[in-house]
């Protein structure tokens, strides 16, 4: 959104057909990087990020001026150790920090692309960010790793270029958006089409936001990515600075309020469009219907190792959906370690300071890194 | 390392691909996979083990073998460990099956109810035996059914499983077992180790 800032970008000029049947060429894809690529260009890791994560995966994001999204697991001597590996992570296409988007204009008619953007899918988005390898010479990563929406991206990638990691770390995830899934995002486009500020999409050009619409599919989303044994602790039936309930719609608890936080720093940072286009690249996403229904065969053609990880109360992406991901390596023989991790933070689990899983990280990668 | 896992390694050829269930800390799977160029995986149920066999290096699935074997093509490993944990299955015969699905070979060891402290602790004291390989009381064992060396033979034997190598342990060595002697190797071995076929 803010341009201001100087953004890494690569202007992407080869030609990306997309699944929606439109092609795009001379495109920006704007990436950050941490650490650095060695000599045999043999330790760079691919950072996908989630539906509303960015490129700034770690140290201060100098646009929102907050700490970037995975900082408690990439960084110098943390889970993804930027002493030793090179981190790469891209805003996606449809994205809204810098990536071809639906804020974008449209150099034709000079105007803001808005809704007028073509869908894209989680495919699109992974053969778009395929051409950072060639950016930086890199013939194959050292791994590939995302959580939620980073996860998907992880399986279409490894599934599109099979040869192209070593290791694939897929978090949080599933193969197939289910019907709660979809029913969550249609709850938020539909929060950000309800609010007249959007107009169709068309509100770029007439310098207002759907903040509204946008701040209420942002609340919605956002409980979905914690745990009710979570919530409870953290907020219970507890008061928000007042003795006793106001007998009003005021945020009377401090659960009210929270939400009613986070819904409105989000509208600051995160573009209506971009919320619309990108939640429907997740709910487009099932791999196995690639591939006929057969999972399995999305996979054949790779030698990487994988290591799944899944947590105990993730309801948005249960441990089942990640688990039906191993069995589908498993029927082919592929090279699949899997672990659950016990966590109350709920789908968020990832994101946050959780050792087991980030001990678990590190000691995959660093193992494999080995060998 | 424990005798135990030295005979199932021996069992064992260079270049196979193993499937290791109830894996634990992963110490027989980093044997097998630095000793022997063995393509190792392994199936462990707690947490905590799983996550000490990433840090290992070694690839393993969190997963309970009564559920999660089924998952596994038929004859996708050369062979299958289980080591001293048929006893706490619901049911032995679905997961002894599973194994013989799974692998073109399953290496089994149980630990011997026949062993002769175990015969002579219930016969003397009258008590649940409690000795090396059974060091858990009876209201919080994890054994479910146990056996002997002889019931697990006359098992195989009745569901046409073929047994290519039995073998007795106690302590130290490991002996053969045959027909001939099963009735005392089933008293003086603590452990039986088998290696069997469908």
């Amino acid at each position: 959104m803010n341009t201001e800032i100087n953004l890494k970008t690569l202007i992407v000029k080869e030609p990306l057909k997309l699944d929606c049947g439109k092609t795009i060429n001379d495109f920006p894809i704007a990436y950050e990087t941490y650490g650095s690529l060695n000599k045999k260009k043999d330790n760079a890791i691919l950072v996908f990020h989630a539906l509303t994560g960015d490129q700034f995966v770690t140290g201060l994001n100098p646009i929102t001026n907050k700490e970037g999204w995975w900082s408690f697991a990439v960084g110098p001597g943390k889970a993804i150790d930027t002493n030793k590996y090179f981190v790469i992570c891209s805003n996606v296409i449809g994205g809204c920090m810098g990536s071809f988007g639906p804020s974008h204009k449209n150099p034709d008619t000079q105007k803001t692309y808005g809704t007028n953007f073509p869908v894209l899918t989680i495919n699109d988005m992974v053969n778009a960010q395929y051409n950072l390898l060639n950016h930086f010479g890199i013939n194959k990563l050292f791994s590939i790793v995302g959580g939620s929406m980073g996860g998907m991206q992880v399986l279409q990638f490894i599934s599109n270029f099979p040869d192209k990691a070593k290791t694939v770390i897929p978090i949080a995830c599933t193969s197939s958006h289910s019907a709660q899934n979809i029913a969550f995002n249609e709850l938020g486009r539909q929060a950000i089409a309800s609010d007249s500020n959007w107009d169709e999409g068309n509100y770029n050009d007439k310098n207002i936001i759907p903040n509204k619409g946008l701040a209420v599919a942002r609340m919605a989303a956002h409980i979905t990515y914690l745990s009710k044994k979570g919530l409870q602790e953290k907020f219970g039936r507890k008061l928000q600075e007042r003795e006793d309930i106001k007998f009003s719609f005021d945020a009377d608890f401090q659960i009210e309020s929270y939400l009613r936080y986070q819904g409105s720093v989000f509208v600051d940072r995160f573009d209506a469009n971009s919320y619309l286009y990108i939640t429907r690249a997740m709910d487009y996403f099932d791999l196995g219907k690639q591939f006929k229904g057969n999972l399995s065969e999305a996979f054949k053609e790779t030698k990487a190792k994988f290591f799944i990880i899944s947590f105990t109360s993730d309801w948005l992406y249960p441990t089942q959906e990640n688990k039906d991901i191993v069995i589908a390596l498993n029927a082919i023989g592929a090279d699949v370690g899997f672990v659950e991790i016990e966590s109350d933070k709920g789908h968020d689990s990832f994101l946050l300071d959780v050792p087991d899983f980030l001990n678990s990280l590190k000691n995959f990668l660093d193992k494999s890194y080995e060998e | 390392m424990k005798n135990e896992f030295k005979v199932i390694a021996d069992l064992i050829e260079k270049n196979k691909r193993v499937l290791d269930v109830g894996c634990a800390d992963g110490t027989l799977m980093k044997f097998l996979k630095d000793n022997k160029n063995i393509n190792i995986r392994g199936l462990e149920i707690s947490k905590e083990k799983v996550q000490t066999c990433i840090a290992k290096g070694l690839t393993v699935i969190e997963g309970n073998a009564e559920k999660d074997l089924k998952q596994f093509p038929d004859k996708s490993f050369d062979y299958v460990i289980l080591s001293q944990t048929l006893q706490a299955f619901l049911d032995p015969e679905v997961v002894i099956n599973e194994l013989l699905r799974v692998g073109k070979k399953a290496i089994v060891t149980i630990p011997n109810f026949g062993y002769w402290k175990v015969r002579l602790h219930l016969l003397t004291k009258g008590t649940m035996p409690i000795t090396k390989t059974l060091p858990d009381e009876w209201y919080n064992t994890p054994n479910l059914h146990m056996c002997t060396i002889k019931d697990f033979v006359h098992f195989a034997k009745s569901r046409n499983f073929k047994i290519f190598k039995s073998l007795a342990l106690n302590n130290q060595s490991a002996s053969i077992i045959n027909n001939s002697n099963l009735g005392i190797k089933n008293l003086i071995a603590d452990l039986g180790i088998f290696l069997i076929e469908k």
